[in-house]
Protein backbone atom coordinates (compact mmCIF):
# COMPACT_ATOMS: atom_id res chain seq x y z
CA UNK A 1 0.00 0.00 0.00
CA UNK A 2 1.02 3.99 -0.57
CA UNK A 3 3.15 6.02 2.32
CA UNK A 4 -0.12 7.79 3.56
CA UNK A 5 1.32 11.04 5.02
CA UNK A 6 -0.87 13.07 7.34
CA UNK A 7 -3.16 15.49 5.58
CA UNK A 8 -4.93 19.27 6.93
CA UNK A 9 -7.90 19.89 4.93
CA UNK A 10 -8.80 23.69 4.68
CA UNK A 11 -12.01 24.75 3.99
CA UNK A 12 -10.70 28.59 3.18
CA UNK A 13 -8.53 30.37 1.69
CA UNK A 14 -7.44 31.65 5.19
CA UNK A 15 -7.41 28.63 6.40
CA UNK A 16 -4.53 27.33 3.74
CA UNK A 17 -2.68 30.64 4.22
CA UNK A 18 -2.04 29.72 7.83
CA UNK A 19 -1.39 26.55 7.79
CA UNK A 20 1.38 27.37 4.80
CA UNK A 21 2.59 30.11 7.16
CA UNK A 22 3.15 27.67 9.79
CA UNK A 23 4.84 24.78 8.00
CA UNK A 24 5.47 23.56 4.77
CA UNK A 25 3.38 21.30 2.93
CA UNK A 26 2.60 20.10 -0.32
CA UNK A 27 -0.57 20.80 -1.91
CA UNK A 28 -2.81 18.28 -3.76
CA UNK A 29 -5.39 19.24 -6.11
CA UNK A 30 -6.77 16.08 -8.03
CA UNK A 31 -4.04 14.06 -6.97
CA UNK A 32 -3.73 12.72 -10.28
CA UNK A 33 0.23 13.72 -10.39
CA UNK A 34 0.95 13.58 -6.08
CA UNK A 35 -0.49 10.29 -5.51
CA UNK A 36 2.02 8.87 -8.04
CA UNK A 37 4.64 10.65 -6.73
CA UNK A 38 4.19 8.95 -2.96
CA UNK A 39 3.74 5.39 -3.39
CA UNK A 40 7.38 5.50 -2.11
CA UNK A 41 9.12 3.98 -5.10
CA UNK A 42 9.93 7.85 -6.48
CA UNK A 43 11.89 9.08 -3.81
CA UNK A 44 11.04 10.46 -0.35
CA UNK A 45 6.64 11.30 -0.12
CA UNK A 46 5.88 14.79 1.36
CA UNK A 47 5.68 15.22 5.16
CA UNK A 48 2.63 16.96 5.36
CA UNK A 49 -0.08 17.41 2.53
CA UNK A 50 -2.53 20.61 2.20
CA UNK A 51 -5.55 19.09 0.56
CA UNK A 52 -7.06 22.27 -1.21
CA UNK A 53 -9.55 20.36 -3.38
CA UNK A 54 -12.55 22.20 -1.40
CA UNK A 55 -10.88 25.59 -1.85
CA UNK A 56 -13.83 27.26 -3.76
CA UNK A 57 -11.90 30.70 -4.28
CA UNK A 58 -10.01 28.27 -6.40
CA UNK A 59 -12.94 27.18 -8.62
CA UNK A 60 -14.65 28.76 -11.94
CA UNK A 61 -13.42 29.97 -15.35
CA UNK A 62 -14.59 33.49 -16.09
CA UNK A 63 -14.42 36.23 -18.24
CA UNK A 64 -12.19 39.34 -16.68
CA UNK A 65 -11.67 42.38 -18.58
CA UNK A 66 -9.90 41.31 -21.43
CA UNK A 67 -8.88 38.00 -20.14
CA UNK A 68 -9.99 34.37 -19.41
CA UNK A 69 -9.10 33.38 -16.03
CA UNK A 70 -9.05 30.03 -14.63
CA UNK A 71 -9.02 29.34 -11.41
CA UNK A 72 -6.29 26.68 -10.61
CA UNK A 73 -8.64 23.91 -9.26
CA UNK A 74 -10.37 23.86 -12.80
CA UNK A 75 -10.45 20.51 -14.35
CA UNK A 76 -9.41 19.56 -17.81
CA UNK A 77 -13.14 18.45 -18.04
CA UNK A 78 -14.41 21.87 -17.28
CA UNK A 79 -12.38 23.37 -19.77
CA UNK A 80 -13.56 20.80 -22.37
CA UNK A 81 -17.48 21.35 -21.74
CA UNK A 82 -17.01 25.38 -20.80
CA UNK A 83 -19.14 27.67 -23.49
CA UNK A 84 -16.24 30.64 -22.84
CA UNK A 85 -13.57 28.17 -23.52
CA UNK A 86 -15.19 27.24 -27.23
CA UNK A 87 -15.62 30.85 -27.78
CA UNK A 88 -12.24 32.23 -26.72
CA UNK A 89 -9.55 30.03 -26.43
CA UNK A 90 -10.70 26.63 -28.46
CA UNK A 91 -7.05 25.43 -28.32
CA UNK A 92 -7.07 25.11 -24.58
CA UNK A 93 -9.80 22.85 -25.36
CA UNK A 94 -8.54 20.96 -27.58
CA UNK A 95 -5.61 20.75 -25.37
CA UNK A 96 -7.26 19.28 -22.12
CA UNK A 97 -9.02 17.04 -24.71
CA UNK A 98 -5.52 15.10 -25.05
CA UNK A 99 -4.44 14.98 -21.34
CA UNK A 100 -4.88 10.80 -20.26
CA UNK A 101 -8.52 10.08 -20.51
CA UNK A 102 -11.98 10.76 -19.09
CA UNK A 103 -10.30 9.50 -16.06
CA UNK A 104 -7.66 11.79 -15.32
CA UNK A 105 -9.48 15.03 -17.52
CA UNK A 106 -12.26 14.62 -14.35
CA UNK A 107 -9.35 14.96 -11.82
CA UNK A 108 -6.24 16.69 -13.47
CA UNK A 109 -6.34 20.80 -13.05
CA UNK A 110 -4.75 23.61 -14.88
CA UNK A 111 -3.05 24.35 -11.90
CA UNK A 112 -1.77 20.90 -11.32
CA UNK A 113 -0.08 20.71 -14.82
CA UNK A 114 1.41 24.31 -13.77
CA UNK A 115 2.28 23.52 -10.08
CA UNK A 116 3.57 20.10 -11.05
CA UNK A 117 6.09 21.71 -13.35
CA UNK A 118 6.98 18.64 -15.44
CA UNK A 119 8.85 19.49 -18.85
CA UNK A 120 6.12 17.50 -20.27
CA UNK A 121 3.29 19.07 -18.86
CA UNK A 122 0.96 19.54 -21.94
CA UNK A 123 -0.93 22.77 -21.12
CA UNK A 124 2.27 24.71 -20.45
CA UNK A 125 3.25 25.72 -23.91
CA UNK A 126 -0.36 26.81 -24.73
CA UNK A 127 0.22 29.16 -21.13
CA UNK A 128 3.94 30.51 -22.72
CA UNK A 129 2.25 31.64 -26.21
CA UNK A 130 -0.38 33.20 -24.71
CA UNK A 131 2.09 35.48 -21.87
CA UNK A 132 -0.05 33.61 -19.37
CA UNK A 133 -0.01 35.44 -15.78
CA UNK A 134 -0.31 32.95 -12.47
CA UNK A 135 -2.04 34.72 -9.60
CA UNK A 136 0.15 33.30 -6.35
CA UNK A 137 -1.16 34.12 -2.85
CA UNK A 138 0.04 33.57 0.09
CA UNK A 139 -1.16 35.60 3.56
CA UNK A 140 0.80 38.61 2.91
CA UNK A 141 -1.55 38.92 -0.22
CA UNK A 142 -1.12 38.54 -3.99
CA UNK A 143 1.37 38.73 -6.73
CA UNK A 144 1.21 37.93 -10.69
CA UNK A 145 4.16 35.93 -11.97
CA UNK A 146 4.47 35.80 -15.88
CA UNK A 147 4.26 32.32 -17.24
CA UNK A 148 7.88 33.02 -19.02
CA UNK A 149 9.08 33.18 -15.29
CA UNK A 150 7.57 30.37 -13.54
CA UNK A 151 9.41 27.64 -14.57
CA UNK A 152 13.19 28.77 -13.34
CA UNK A 153 14.46 25.13 -13.53
CA UNK A 154 13.79 21.38 -14.20
CA UNK A 155 10.77 20.67 -11.81
CA UNK A 156 10.66 24.16 -10.15
CA UNK A 157 8.62 26.70 -10.02
CA UNK A 158 8.72 30.76 -8.79
CA UNK A 159 5.99 29.49 -6.14
CA UNK A 160 7.58 30.15 -2.83
CA UNK A 161 6.72 27.57 0.05
CA UNK A 162 4.08 29.59 1.95
CA UNK A 163 2.03 30.30 -1.34
CA UNK A 164 -0.18 28.71 -3.80
CA UNK A 165 -1.46 29.16 -7.15
CA UNK A 166 -5.05 30.50 -7.10
CA UNK A 167 -5.65 31.53 -10.85
CA UNK A 168 -4.18 31.63 -14.29
CA UNK A 169 -5.11 34.56 -16.05
CA UNK A 170 -5.00 34.52 -20.15
CA UNK A 171 -4.93 37.82 -21.73
CA UNK A 172 -7.27 37.95 -24.63
CA UNK A 173 -5.66 39.25 -27.60
CA UNK A 174 -7.52 40.80 -30.75
CA UNK A 175 -7.22 38.95 -34.06
CA UNK A 176 -5.02 36.22 -32.19
CA UNK A 177 -4.80 32.69 -33.52
CA UNK A 178 -3.52 29.61 -31.58
CA UNK A 179 -2.80 25.78 -32.37
CA UNK A 180 -1.87 23.32 -30.38
CA UNK A 181 -0.31 19.77 -31.37
CA UNK A 182 0.91 16.76 -29.27
CA UNK A 183 3.00 13.88 -29.97
CA UNK A 184 2.47 10.71 -27.93
CA UNK A 185 2.68 7.05 -28.33
CA UNK A 186 -1.48 7.31 -28.79
CA UNK A 187 -3.76 9.45 -28.75
CA UNK A 188 -4.64 8.57 -25.03
CA UNK A 189 -2.90 8.36 -21.98
CA UNK A 190 0.26 9.04 -23.04
CA UNK A 191 2.76 11.62 -21.76
CA UNK A 192 4.58 13.48 -24.92
CA UNK A 193 7.07 12.99 -26.82
CA UNK A 194 7.14 16.53 -27.94
CA UNK A 195 3.77 19.06 -27.45
CA UNK A 196 3.84 22.10 -29.43
CA UNK A 197 1.54 25.49 -29.12
CA UNK A 198 1.99 28.63 -31.72
CA UNK A 199 0.50 31.83 -31.86
CA UNK A 200 -0.12 34.54 -34.19
CA UNK A 201 -2.13 37.63 -34.78
CA UNK A 202 -3.31 38.49 -38.12
CA UNK A 203 -6.13 39.89 -39.42
CA UNK A 204 -8.23 39.69 -42.79
CA UNK A 205 -5.80 39.52 -45.68
CA UNK A 206 -2.53 39.48 -43.69
CA UNK A 207 0.38 39.11 -45.82
CA UNK A 208 2.73 38.14 -43.04
CA UNK A 209 3.35 36.12 -39.62
CA UNK A 210 2.98 39.07 -36.93
CA UNK A 211 3.44 38.18 -32.98
CA UNK A 212 4.37 35.21 -33.50
CA UNK A 213 4.80 32.50 -30.05
CA UNK A 214 6.11 29.23 -30.13
CA UNK A 215 6.72 27.32 -27.44
CA UNK A 216 7.60 23.36 -26.54
CA UNK A 217 7.16 21.07 -23.80
CA UNK A 218 8.99 17.37 -23.71
CA UNK A 219 12.70 18.77 -25.05
CA UNK A 220 13.91 20.64 -22.09
CA UNK A 221 14.40 20.43 -18.93
CA UNK A 222 11.64 22.85 -18.81
CA UNK A 223 9.16 24.20 -20.96
CA UNK A 224 10.24 26.32 -23.49
CA UNK A 225 9.78 29.78 -25.69
CA UNK A 226 11.70 29.05 -29.62
CA UNK A 227 12.95 32.74 -29.55
CA UNK A 228 15.00 32.04 -33.25
CA UNK A 229 12.37 30.19 -34.92
CA UNK A 230 10.33 32.94 -33.62
CA UNK A 231 12.21 35.39 -35.05
CA UNK A 232 12.39 33.65 -38.52
CA UNK A 233 8.75 33.81 -38.90
CA UNK A 234 8.26 37.44 -37.67
CA UNK A 235 7.55 39.78 -40.43
CA UNK A 236 8.39 37.05 -43.66
CA UNK A 237 5.58 35.79 -45.60
CA UNK A 238 2.54 32.96 -45.12
CA UNK A 239 4.48 30.32 -47.86
CA UNK A 240 6.20 27.20 -47.93
CA UNK A 241 9.65 28.96 -48.10
CA UNK A 242 9.60 30.72 -44.84
CA UNK A 243 7.64 27.07 -42.87
CA UNK A 244 10.55 25.36 -44.52
CA UNK A 245 13.29 28.13 -42.63
CA UNK A 246 11.35 27.96 -39.71
CA UNK A 247 11.28 24.03 -39.19
CA UNK A 248 14.97 23.97 -40.23
CA UNK A 249 15.89 26.56 -37.21
CA UNK A 250 13.55 24.37 -34.84
CA UNK A 251 15.56 21.64 -35.98
CA UNK A 252 18.93 23.25 -34.65
CA UNK A 253 17.44 25.55 -31.66
CA UNK A 254 16.16 22.41 -30.26
CA UNK A 255 18.47 20.49 -27.81
CA UNK A 256 16.63 17.81 -26.29
CA UNK A 257 17.89 14.53 -24.74
CA UNK A 258 17.16 10.61 -25.23
CA UNK A 259 15.03 9.16 -22.53
CA UNK A 260 12.35 6.13 -22.19
CA UNK A 261 9.45 8.30 -24.35
CA UNK A 262 11.54 8.91 -27.49
CA UNK A 263 14.87 10.01 -28.64
CA UNK A 264 16.71 13.38 -29.35
CA UNK A 265 16.35 12.83 -33.33
CA UNK A 266 13.19 11.76 -33.17
CA UNK A 267 12.09 14.97 -31.09
CA UNK A 268 13.76 16.86 -32.95
CA UNK A 269 12.80 15.74 -36.69
CA UNK A 270 8.81 15.66 -35.28
CA UNK A 271 9.00 19.11 -33.33
CA UNK A 272 10.18 20.54 -36.94
CA UNK A 273 7.60 18.62 -38.96
CA UNK A 274 4.97 19.47 -36.66
CA UNK A 275 6.01 23.08 -37.12
CA UNK A 276 6.11 22.98 -40.43
CA UNK A 277 2.26 21.53 -40.87
CA UNK A 278 0.70 24.15 -38.59
CA UNK A 279 3.12 27.18 -40.63
CA UNK A 280 1.13 24.98 -44.45
CA UNK A 281 -2.26 24.52 -42.65
CA UNK A 282 -2.27 28.64 -40.90
CA UNK A 283 -0.97 30.09 -44.18
CA UNK A 284 -3.22 28.39 -46.80
CA UNK A 285 -1.31 26.48 -49.47
CA UNK B 1 -9.94 11.23 10.57
CA UNK B 2 -13.09 10.72 10.01
CA UNK B 3 -15.04 10.48 6.37
CA UNK B 4 -18.74 10.14 5.41
CA UNK B 5 -19.81 9.45 1.70
CA UNK B 6 -22.50 7.18 -0.23
CA UNK B 7 -21.44 3.88 -1.73
CA UNK B 8 -24.07 3.04 -3.99
CA UNK B 9 -26.70 4.77 -2.44
CA UNK B 10 -25.40 3.54 1.48
CA UNK B 11 -24.14 5.85 3.63
CA UNK B 12 -20.54 4.95 4.94
CA UNK B 13 -18.13 6.08 7.41
CA UNK B 14 -14.68 5.04 7.80
CA UNK B 15 -12.26 5.96 10.03
CA UNK B 16 -8.88 5.85 8.35
CA UNK B 17 -6.00 8.37 7.06
CA UNK B 18 -7.31 10.91 5.25
CA UNK B 19 -4.71 10.30 2.41
CA UNK B 20 -5.45 6.90 1.67
CA UNK B 21 -6.57 5.99 -2.06
CA UNK B 22 -10.23 5.20 -2.14
CA UNK B 23 -9.40 2.12 -3.82
CA UNK B 24 -7.84 0.76 -0.78
CA UNK B 25 -10.78 1.97 1.50
CA UNK B 26 -12.98 0.36 -1.00
CA UNK B 27 -11.07 -3.22 -1.12
CA UNK B 28 -9.57 -2.92 2.57
CA UNK B 29 -11.62 -1.20 4.65
CA UNK B 30 -15.68 -1.49 2.84
CA UNK B 31 -14.33 -5.40 1.20
CA UNK B 32 -15.76 -4.00 -1.56
CA UNK B 33 -13.26 -6.42 -3.63
CA UNK B 34 -15.31 -5.73 -6.70
CA UNK B 35 -13.38 -2.98 -7.69
CA UNK B 36 -9.43 -3.75 -9.05
CA UNK B 37 -6.31 -2.28 -8.81
CA UNK B 38 -3.97 -2.47 -11.79
CA UNK B 39 -1.01 -0.33 -12.31
CA UNK B 40 -1.88 1.59 -9.68
CA UNK B 41 -0.98 4.98 -11.36
CA UNK B 42 -3.91 6.36 -13.60
CA UNK B 43 -2.62 4.65 -17.02
CA UNK B 44 -4.81 1.64 -16.87
CA UNK B 45 -8.54 2.30 -15.35
CA UNK B 46 -8.97 -0.75 -13.98
CA UNK B 47 -9.93 0.64 -10.58
CA UNK B 48 -12.53 2.95 -12.17
CA UNK B 49 -15.37 4.37 -10.42
CA UNK B 50 -17.96 6.82 -10.58
CA UNK B 51 -17.56 9.66 -8.21
CA UNK B 52 -20.51 11.88 -7.81
CA UNK B 53 -21.41 10.65 -11.42
CA UNK B 54 -17.56 11.33 -13.01
CA UNK B 55 -15.56 8.36 -14.16
CA UNK B 56 -11.95 8.56 -12.17
CA UNK B 57 -9.12 6.43 -10.82
CA UNK B 58 -9.92 5.17 -7.36
CA UNK B 59 -5.94 4.87 -7.40
CA UNK B 60 -5.36 8.45 -7.55
CA UNK B 61 -8.07 9.96 -5.05
CA UNK B 62 -7.28 10.40 -1.24
CA UNK B 63 -10.02 9.38 0.90
CA UNK B 64 -9.91 13.22 2.27
CA UNK B 65 -11.57 14.12 -1.02
CA UNK B 66 -14.15 11.90 -1.13
CA UNK B 67 -15.98 13.64 1.66
CA UNK B 68 -19.57 14.07 1.27
CA UNK B 69 -19.52 12.95 -1.69
CA UNK B 70 -21.26 9.21 -3.79
CA UNK B 71 -19.45 6.87 -5.02
CA UNK B 72 -20.65 4.32 -7.25
CA UNK B 73 -18.62 1.25 -8.15
CA UNK B 74 -19.16 -2.08 -10.10
CA UNK B 75 -21.14 -3.68 -7.01
CA UNK B 76 -23.62 -0.86 -7.51
CA UNK B 77 -24.61 -1.52 -11.27
CA UNK B 78 -26.61 -4.69 -10.68
CA UNK B 79 -28.56 -6.36 -7.59
CA UNK B 80 -27.57 -9.80 -6.24
CA UNK B 81 -27.82 -12.44 -9.13
CA UNK B 82 -29.27 -9.51 -11.10
CA UNK B 83 -26.86 -8.11 -13.84
CA UNK B 84 -27.57 -4.77 -15.18
CA UNK B 85 -28.36 -4.02 -18.97
CA UNK B 86 -24.68 -3.17 -19.34
CA UNK B 87 -23.36 -6.16 -17.59
CA UNK B 88 -25.55 -8.11 -19.98
CA UNK B 89 -24.47 -6.48 -23.18
CA UNK B 90 -21.04 -7.57 -21.92
CA UNK B 91 -21.75 -11.30 -21.52
CA UNK B 92 -23.61 -11.14 -24.76
CA UNK B 93 -21.04 -10.16 -26.89
CA UNK B 94 -18.45 -11.89 -25.14
CA UNK B 95 -16.76 -8.32 -23.69
CA UNK B 96 -14.97 -10.07 -20.88
CA UNK B 97 -12.30 -12.82 -20.88
CA UNK B 98 -9.77 -12.66 -18.11
CA UNK B 99 -11.93 -9.99 -16.59
CA UNK B 100 -9.92 -7.70 -14.62
CA UNK B 101 -9.90 -4.84 -16.51
CA UNK B 102 -14.07 -5.34 -16.56
CA UNK B 103 -15.41 -3.88 -13.80
CA UNK B 104 -13.39 -0.52 -14.84
CA UNK B 105 -14.40 -0.97 -18.39
CA UNK B 106 -18.15 -1.25 -16.99
CA UNK B 107 -17.43 1.80 -15.18
CA UNK B 108 -16.28 3.92 -17.71
CA UNK B 109 -19.10 2.92 -20.10
CA UNK B 110 -21.75 3.68 -17.71
CA UNK B 111 -20.52 6.70 -17.32
CA UNK B 112 -20.62 7.39 -20.94
CA UNK B 113 -24.24 6.19 -20.92
CA UNK B 114 -25.45 7.99 -18.59
CA UNK B 115 -24.03 11.06 -20.24
CA UNK B 116 -25.87 9.99 -23.37
CA UNK B 117 -23.63 8.64 -25.45
CA UNK B 118 -24.82 6.53 -28.14
CA UNK B 119 -23.59 3.80 -30.97
CA UNK B 120 -20.91 5.58 -32.14
CA UNK B 121 -17.52 3.70 -32.31
CA UNK B 122 -15.48 6.41 -32.42
CA UNK B 123 -17.39 8.21 -29.33
CA UNK B 124 -17.42 4.48 -27.73
CA UNK B 125 -13.63 3.91 -28.17
CA UNK B 126 -12.94 7.68 -26.81
CA UNK B 127 -14.61 7.09 -23.48
CA UNK B 128 -12.89 3.89 -22.72
CA UNK B 129 -9.37 5.07 -23.49
CA UNK B 130 -8.61 5.03 -20.41
CA UNK B 131 -9.41 1.28 -19.64
CA UNK B 132 -6.89 -0.97 -20.89
CA UNK B 133 -7.60 -4.68 -21.92
CA UNK B 134 -5.20 -7.24 -22.72
CA UNK B 135 -7.38 -9.76 -23.71
CA UNK B 136 -10.41 -8.86 -26.17
CA UNK B 137 -8.70 -6.61 -28.75
CA UNK B 138 -11.43 -4.47 -27.27
CA UNK B 139 -13.98 -4.78 -30.23
CA UNK B 140 -15.87 -6.96 -28.18
CA UNK B 141 -16.31 -4.24 -25.45
CA UNK B 142 -17.05 -1.73 -27.79
CA UNK B 143 -19.88 -4.11 -29.41
CA UNK B 144 -21.43 -4.62 -25.71
CA UNK B 145 -21.11 -0.67 -24.91
CA UNK B 146 -23.05 0.12 -28.27
CA UNK B 147 -26.12 -2.46 -27.82
CA UNK B 148 -26.45 -1.29 -24.06
CA UNK B 149 -26.68 2.10 -25.85
CA UNK B 150 -29.08 0.64 -28.33
CA UNK B 151 -31.60 -1.47 -25.73
CA UNK B 152 -31.54 1.85 -23.67
CA UNK B 153 -32.43 4.28 -26.60
CA UNK B 154 -35.15 2.36 -27.03
CA UNK B 155 -36.25 1.98 -23.83
CA UNK B 156 -36.09 5.08 -23.58
CA UNK B 157 -38.82 5.42 -26.59
CA UNK B 158 -41.03 2.97 -25.18
CA UNK B 159 -42.12 4.94 -22.42
CA UNK B 160 -42.87 8.23 -24.26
Amino acid sequence: MPVEPPVVSPRTLAEAYALLAADAYRPVAGGTDLLVQITGELGDPPDRVLNIWHLDELRGIRMEASALVFGALTTYAEMRRSPLVAEFLPAFAEAAGTIGAAQIQNRGTIGGNAVNASPAGDMLPLLLVCDAQLVLGSARGERWVAAREFWPAYRRTALASNELLLRISIPLVIDRHVRFRKVGTRRAQAISKVVMALAWRAGVGATSWRDVHLALGSVAATPIRAPRTEAVLEGAPPDEATADQAASTLASELNPIDDVRSSADYRRAVAARVLHRLLREAGGW
Amino acid sequence: MSYRFLVNGDPVEVEVPGMRRLLDVLREDLALTGTKEGCGEGECGACSVLLDGAVVDSCLVPICQVDGTSVRTVEGLGSAGQLNDLQAAFLQTGGAQCGICTPGMLMAAEAFLAAGGGTDDEAIRAAIAGNLCRCTGYTKIVQAIALAAEQRRSAGHDSI
